[in-house]
């Protein structure tokens, strides 16, 4: 598939002529309406995720085979109108614009007629092949809405019509029928005249007669449709024509003073106008199709929202559900991981007994240490991941995951994000590499990535043990508990102070006002629960997982080669020969390559080279000290265990240069999985380089501002 | 201003001033291009009908349109005029959800 430009004018996806047996099918629909079920039930497991080119919105592909027809599916972000407000929106209206699919499915909640008729008013306009989905007829049927489908559909330019139940994937045979006979011209929609005022239609035709000789560099675009849009003032419409037109000077000014003139005539907006107009042509025809006798919607809901979203309750209940969520994700997928380590363990002692006692070689180490533990490190994240995304399915699909955003919103604004950024950010305190996998439930691109960037302050999991071997290592009992609690509030603090400063450099621009709809709470189905878990953990295997194995691969060769000439090492201990081939390989010589940059922080060549090796995992940092210091990677698993190490430390550092080291290991360098997936979510190797750089720049002022003063202040002593 | 829009403006208070379940009709909403054409998309229109379904201190500002429920940031509530209409007036209209 081509690439939809964000930003339009640049990278248009082109119309491609439709081959024979092969429609190219978009589904579009208000945010709630149901739209992700129905993609479900249209393409089964037969989907494919992925981002739309240059921007953070996800794009969702199917396929199904139907009557003989190849019918490939791609489920729009949910839209409003075409009238594009958030990046999603945008991507959506440039889909329908500019891809010109064979068939645009509107899904419609029924139960909520003529607000989402409003969109599908717009696309009639827009003149695409359409079906309309008339969804979550269930419920609309017991809300009291009788609908006279032939006399709707024949009001609507003769839509087709289709009611469909998508949780109980009732309608959808009818759906594919209706697909297939519009996408082959079997079926015809007509062009709906709606009625927008005399006033109105004079400007637009008189815009239109401009537009006519631009046809050709507007198709697929319409130039009356074009000219409506200019009177309604579309912005990005006006950017299109000013690109494509050769007399767009011209057409311009005419339609700034159409409306002018408008405004003039109805003391008010074209656009207001024209919307207006919009929903009483809705209106009209619900009102001779639609018949409703009870009201009944919402009251469980409202009951439910006076308890999660009460003033003084909703917050402890939401704390609660996060907690929660926090468990689940991480002693919940406890098992699982123990299972997987096991399990490669067992499989690279096997591998290993391949080889004879003492004949094993770089093969050997490049399978068991680099291919193995590689994969290995991978997979260990998935049941983490699965976890977190069951739940937020569960969050997202019952409804609870707007109350949430709007509970969390007032706190979280106040720095510049997003209500939902707080299950990202905390999540972040059990690992990075599921949290920003977690930030797609953000919609706004800039949300999203002042989120991602900052998320590797929150101290995960990994940098606990560092904390752990330092910690009792340089201070008295009574001290260690408020170190550590200092050590993450730094994070917190530098994220929310982080967070600030993007909003106020990169992402400047004020922030977007809050108006979200808050669902009906709906009972979450396993069915989608499922998918929605095994998408992501698919997407992660697949997009990151190949990248991290190969990173992987790389550290490993970088801590294990070259090797030191076998005579230096004769004589030796264990410990002491694996401590001179670490400080013979890359890793040691970039560790004391390093020296002149880093002793100003209090680092010499021994934490340089654990800080290299740390890239792989944070938590490595503990055993390659051990490895340096000549007492085996084991030396530091067990608190008991790693006594003699801290000793050494003691030995060789002062509790000042201790407290740098922790600093820089919260602060700096995001391990090479979080910058894999920050590389793969924010879809540009930019938006990675800038995070590591930037973090590591400034863990280094940081800990170059502790460690000077520090010492000037007379810390720096043993 | 014109005469109309001044005697509009006269009849309208802000949406935030309403309390739990007082109905109204939706007059303006005083907002950029792009945010008034998302409210409208949304139904939030002049002429619709509205109903406060909280607004509580601290908690959300929630409003029924139509049948569906919008979340509001407090300033935006400000923004959007209304014109109160009595409690039991419209119980026929269609889409709003009798209140207590």
């Amino acid at each position: 598939m081509e690439a939809v430009s964000p930003r339009g004018s640049g990278g248009v996806e082109r119309a491609v002529p439709t081959r024979p047996g092969r429609l190219r099918v978009a589904l579009a629909g208000n945010p709630n309406a149901g739209k992700t079920t129905l993609f479900n039930n249209l393409t089964g497991a037969r989907q494919h995720v992925g981002n739309y080119p240059g921007v953070t919105v996800e794009r969702k592909e199917g396929v199904r085979v139907h009557g003989g027809i190849r019918l490939e599916i791609v489920d729009l972000p949910g839209t409003y109108s075409l009238t594009a407000y958030t990046e999603d929106e945008i991507v959506a209206r440039d889909f329908v614009i500019d891809a010109h699919p064979d068939v645009v499915v509107d899904i419609v909640d029924t139960s909520n007629l003529e607000r989402n008729l409003y969109l599908a008013v717009q696309l009639l306009e827009l003149g695409v092949p359409m079906v309309v989905a008339l969804n979550m007829s269930d419920m609309a049927a017991a809300r009291g809405y009788a609908i006279d489908l032939e006399k709707l559909s024949a009001l609507l330019g003769d839509v087709p019509l289709v009611p469909t139940v998508g949780h109980r994937s009732e309608g959808t045979r009818q759906l594919l029928d209706a697909i297939v006979a519009v996408g082959t011209g079997a079926h015809r929609v007509r062009r709906v005249p709606i009625a927008y005022g005399w006033e109105v239609d004079d400007e637009v035709e008189k815009l239109a007669a401009l537009l006519e000789p631009e046809a050709n560099a507007l198709a697929p675009r319409e130039p009356a449709w074009v000219a409506l849009k200019l009177v309604e003032g579309d912005a990005r419409v006006r950017d299109r024509v000013r690109a494509q037109c050769a007399g767009a000077k011209g057409i311009l000014e005419a339609a700034e003073a159409s409306v002018r003139h408008l405004e003039g005539v109805f003391g008010d907006s074209p656009e207001t106008v024209i919307a207006d107009r919009r929903y009483g042509f809705i209106s009209g025809a619900c009102q001779e199709a639609v018949r409703r006798t009870a009201e009944s919607r919402h009251e469980m809901s409202d009951r439910i929202d006076a308890l999660l979203t009460h003033p003084v309750l909703g917050l402890p209940i939401f704390l609660g559900l996060m907690y929660l969520v926090f468990w689940a994700t991480f002693r919940l997928s406890e098992w699982p991981m123990r299972w997987l380590e096991t399990g490669f363990g067992r499989l690279g002692a096997a591998v290993s007994g391949l080889w004879p006692a003492g004949s094993a070689g770089a093969l050997e180490s490049l399978l068991v240490d680099g291919v193995i533990g590689g994969v290995g490190g991978v997979v260990v994240f998935l049941p983490n991941i699965l976890i977190l995304f069951l739940a937020i399915a569960i969050l997202e699909d019952s409804g609870y995951m707007a109350r949430a955003a709007f509970i969390m919103d007032r706190w979280m604004h106040k720095i510049g994000l997003h209500g939902k950024s707080f299950i990202p950010m905390l999540i972040g305190f059990g690992c990075t590499v599921p949290a920003i996998l977690a930030t797609r439930v953000l919609e706004s691109r800039r949300d999203r990535l002042t989120t991602m960037l900052v998320l590797p302050l929150m101290s995960c999991g990994a940098r606990l043990p560092i904390y752990a071997l330092l910690i009792p290592a340089f201070f008295a009992e009574r001290l260690r508990a408020p170190v550590l609690w200092g050590i993450y509030l730094v994070g917190i603090v530098a994220a929310v102070g982080l967070a600030k400063l993007l909003r106020a450099t990169l992402f400047r621009g004020e922030a977007t006002p809050f108006v979200m709809e808050l669902p009906p709470y709906r009972m979450p189905t396993i069915r989608s629960a499922a998918i929605h878990m095994w998408e992501r953990g698919w997407m992660y295997l697949r997009k990151a997982g190949t990248l991290i194995l190969a990173v992987s691969i790389c550290m490993w060769a970088l801590t294990s080669y070259p090797k030191p000439p076998a005579d230096a090492a004769a004589g030796a201990s264990e410990g002491a020969r694996r401590a001179a081939e670490l400080e013979y390989s890359i890793a040691g010589r970039i560790g004391q390559a390093l020296e002149p940059v880093t002793r100003p922080l209090g680092f010499d060549w021994r934490i340089n080279t654990a800080m290299v090796g740390a890239f792989a995992a944070k938590e490595v940092f503990v055993a390659q000290m051990g490895i340096v210091f000549s007492l085996g990677e084991e030396a530091a698993d067990e608190t008991e265990a790693a006594e003699p190490l801290r000793q050494r430390l003691r030995e060789t550092y002062t509790p000042l240069q201790g407290v740098s080291v922790m600093l820089f290991c919260l602060l700096s360098l995001p391990c090479m999985a979080t910058a894999v997936v920050m590389w793969s979510e924010s879809g540009s190797a930019k938006w990675m380089l800038l995070q590591w750089g930037g973090l590591t720049v400034f863990a280094y002022t940081v800990c170059l501002l502790v460690y000077q003063v520090g010492r000037l202040a007379g810390l720096g002593t043993r | 201003m014109t005469e109309r829009e001044e005697r509009r403006a006269n009849e309208s208070v802000a949406l935030s001033s309403l309390a739990d379940g007082a109905r109204a009709r939706l007059v303006r909403v005083e907002a950029g291009h792009g945010l008034r054409s998302r409210l409208t998309a949304m139904g939030l229109r002049p002429g619709a009908e509205v109903r406060v379904v909280n607004n509580r201190g601290a908690g959300p500002f929630v409003v029924a349109v139509e049948g569906t429920r919008i979340v509001l940031g407090r300033g935006m509530a400000h923004k959007v005029y209304v014109a109160p209409m009595a409690a039991d007036s419209d119980a026929a209209v269609p889409g709003s959800p009798e209140g207590k």
